[in-house]
């Protein structure tokens, strides 16, 4: 998902002494109990590096996922969807805020963490790596982004650690208009125009595997889950999240009178005998490009990073002379 | 931890929000500002964009003494015990009537 | 080719509503480009906030204006599908952002004049603009509270910030007179007591943006030659490319609903 980069393997454990390992024991008890720890409470140093890498991972597709969005604010159809979608990427920005707050309490700034998007050694969310092209994207990644993050994030607000899960609390009572003014401007042109269906169509054709893709590598082949299945920060697989989604989006498409680009989906019934329970069977998805757009090679990253990074460098005189006048201000008060 | 020095690290901030006449100041985030009046601004445009509240606190974070979680024994166990100060201790008969 | 613009019919009431909702909706547009890349996340935010305040005034009073021109048109018509020469904004609004100082003093010169326009506005005796102007004020005080305080902190803040502000305070001075305009039209309102004469507000303008100055240590330029215009549809080479830019969707598909 947001953070669906995680899927890289850590240092293999060190042999560790046994009053580590009983405190250990102790915090896994509690994690089982689904009591929630909080930033003083005692945690493996492992926990707290996969928490950190995680919600910063979150924090920073929040704010590089601005800039997609953010690329049509100025050019919104109508004045409603204009003040729609700049509240929309507002709450993103928020979203991100929050999150990073939720990291510090792991004891890194929030300084620390843009260093490493900015120096293009965090990951994001592959999904902002591509681009904008039309109005009927915003339509799109809203039906279909947002509805991919919600999905992944209801879970989160559950997550073992007390400040992520008050952050995700806050997220997804903010997300909740997203998919639904994504899901509106869909529906807007689809009863529009022959060329706004098109538009339409043409957008969700190009958002569809790459919405796949959002929810990580196939169980199969990702590594972390156990261990944040074990310390409840994840609770529901890769897989599961991502046939959870194409159940949930192929009666929204239809309604809208969509075709999903998978010649393979297909209903299968379960073994329920009611015929119309069971899951959407979906085609093959192109894991080579997805592991493209992880290494920077999307047709987006090089862009969303410099335009990250001007932003940054750009601001910092701003900073700096508020940092200043505070600093005077206290001189003043102590003279 | 930090590298950077005081010149480019913004204060990080508490903010706690009264949501409704009557009650308490909330908890509800935390944001980076270079003053005091900044940080109330933020925390207006940040944690009060859906009607949240009606009264806004901002605290340094740094302001903050916090409990040790290693000493919750000492510090909150011993409570526990002391259930002669809660009113269902004490019997009255229901003749009585609400007391 | 056929042109999707409108025409409209500008009697003296509908032309007040659309400068003032002009006003709004360019400066909010100019905020709104800041989405993503601003100084900091908090500022991110706020300047969303303030722009989202100035697109919910443009549509009350583009509503307006379509109510009392009584020709059928939206506020989208108003919007979209109007040319350049059509708008009726200050030419300050639609200055480009350039750095944060100049979008802070654009901003700060602004609300230092619409906070007192509006909360005055709230008197009228017309009960839709009396409405307009209530929520507006609002809105404004805070927009005048939150760029004032950054004027003072680019102002005192570092060199650097000094220099920046200062130039953007040169820059953007001559803009400031055309706010407090009226032609004969607006005149004609300000007679039968609907609207407020913006002259008026000169003295109070300036007293707070002296003070603001003054705790910025920047210097106030001197009253000196006012550029104007906007009020009458001849703007600035700026206009043209921010409106390009804003209507280029629904100017494609004419009559399409979105
Ligand atoms: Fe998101
Ligand atoms: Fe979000
Ligand atoms: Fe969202």
């Amino acid at each position: 998902m947001y953070t669906q980069a995680l899927n890289a393997r850590d240092d293999a454990p060190a042999i560790r002494p046994a009053e580590e390992l009983e405190q250990e024991a102790r915090f896994q008890a509690r994690v089982d109990a689904e009591e929630r720890i909080e930033a003083n409470d005692w945690m493996p140093a492992a926990y707290r590096k996969t928490l950190v890498r995680q919600i910063s991972q979150h924090a920073h597709s929040e704010i590089v996922g601005m800039l997609p969005e953010g690329n049509w604010i100025t050019r919104a159809p109508s004045l409603r969807r204009k003040a729609a979608l700049l509240a929309k990427v507002q709450d993103e920005c928020g979203h991100g805020l929050y999150l990073y707050a939720a990291a510090e309490t792991l004891g890194v700034t929030r300084e620390e963490l843009t260093e490493q998007l900015l120096s293009g050694r965090a990951k994001y969310s592959s999904i902002f790596n591509y681009p904008t092209l039309t109005w009927a994207d915003m339509g799109a990644i809203g039906w279909l982004v947002d509805g991919a993050a919600i999905m992944n994030q209801i879970p989160l607000c559950r997550c073992s650690y007390g400040p992520y899960a008050r952050a995700m609390i806050r997220v997804c009572k903010e997300e909740s208009f997203h998919q639904r003014q994504g899901y509106e401007i869909m529906l807007t042109l689809c009863r529009g125009t022959p060329e706004q269906k098109a538009m339409a169509q043409e957008a969700l054709n190009r958002w569809w595997w790459p919405c796949l893709m959002m929810f990580g590598p196939p169980d199969a082949s990702s590594q972390h889950s156990d261990q944040s299945t074990r310390w409840k920060i994840k609770r529901f697989s890769n897989d599961e999240l991502r046939q959870k989604f194409v159940d949930a989006t192929v009666p929204q498409a239809e309604y809208l009178g969509l075709t999903l680009p998978d010649p393979d989906l297909r209903f299968v019934p379960d073994e329920s005998g009611d015929a119309s329970k069971g899951h959407w069977a979906y085609g093959e998805i192109d894991w080579a490009e997805f592991k493209q757009i992880l290494a920077g090679n999307g047709p987006c990253n090089r862009d969303r990073l410099a335009a990250r990074n001007k932003a940054h460098d750009e601001g910092a005189w701003v900073r700096e002379a508020a940092l200043a006048y505070a600093g005077k201000r206290r001189a003043r008060q102590a003279a | 931890m930090s590298t950077q020095t005081n010149k480019t690290v913004t204060p990080l901030w508490e903010v706690f929000i009264r949501s409704r006449n009557g009650l308490a100041h909330k908890h509800v985030g935390s944001l980076h500002a270079a003053d005091a009046t900044l940080a109330l601004q933020a925390a207006r445009d940040v944690y009060t964009r859906r009607g949240e509240g009606l009264s806004i606190w901002v605290v340094p974070s740094n302001a903050i003494t916090a409990s040790d979680p290693g000493e919750k024994g000492m510090m909150f166990e011993p409570a526990e015990s002391k259930i002669y100060r809660h009113p269902t201790f004490y019997e009255v008969p229901d003749e009585v009537g609400h007391m | 080719m056929t042109t999707t613009s409108i025409r409209v019919v500008e009697t003296p009431l509908v032309l007040y509503a659309l400068r003032r909702a002009d006003d709004a909706l360019v400066l909010g547009h100019r905020l709104s480009e800041w989405c993503g890349h601003a100084p900091a996340l908090e500022e991110d935010m706020a300047l969303a906030n303030i722009g989202l305040d100035l697109l919910g005034q443009a549509r009350s009073l583009y509503s307006y204006a379509a109510e009392m021109e009584a020709a059928g048109h939206t506020e989208d018509d108003f919007a979209f599908h109007r040319d350049a020469p059509q708008y009726r904004n200050l030419l300050l609004a639609e200055l480009p952002n350039g750095d944060f100082a100049r979008t802070i003093l654009r901003q700060f010169f602004y609300a230092a004049f619409a906070d007192l326009y509006w909360r005055a506005m709230m008197a009228s005796p017309d009960p839709t603009l009396a409405a307009i102007a209530a929520k507006s004020e609002k809105e404004t005080a805070y927009h005048l509270r939150h760029s004032a305080e950054w004027v003072i902190r680019l102002g005192d803040g570092t060199e650097e910030s000094h220099r920046r502000a200062a130039d953007a305070v040169a820059y953007l001075w001559p803009y400031t007179g055309e706010m407090f305009e009226a032609d004969a039209a607006e005149r004609a309102l300000v007679d039968a007591g609907t609207v407020l004469d913006p002259a008026g507000f000169r003295d109070a303008w300036d007293k707070t943006v002296s003070d603001i100055l003054a705790e910025a240590t920047l210097e106030k330029p001197a009253a000196g030659w006012m550029q104007q215009g906007g009020r009458s549809g001849r703007h600035s080479e700026h206009l043209g490319h921010l409106l390009a830019v804003m209507q280029s969707v629904p100017r494609a598909i004419p009559g399409a609903t979105w």
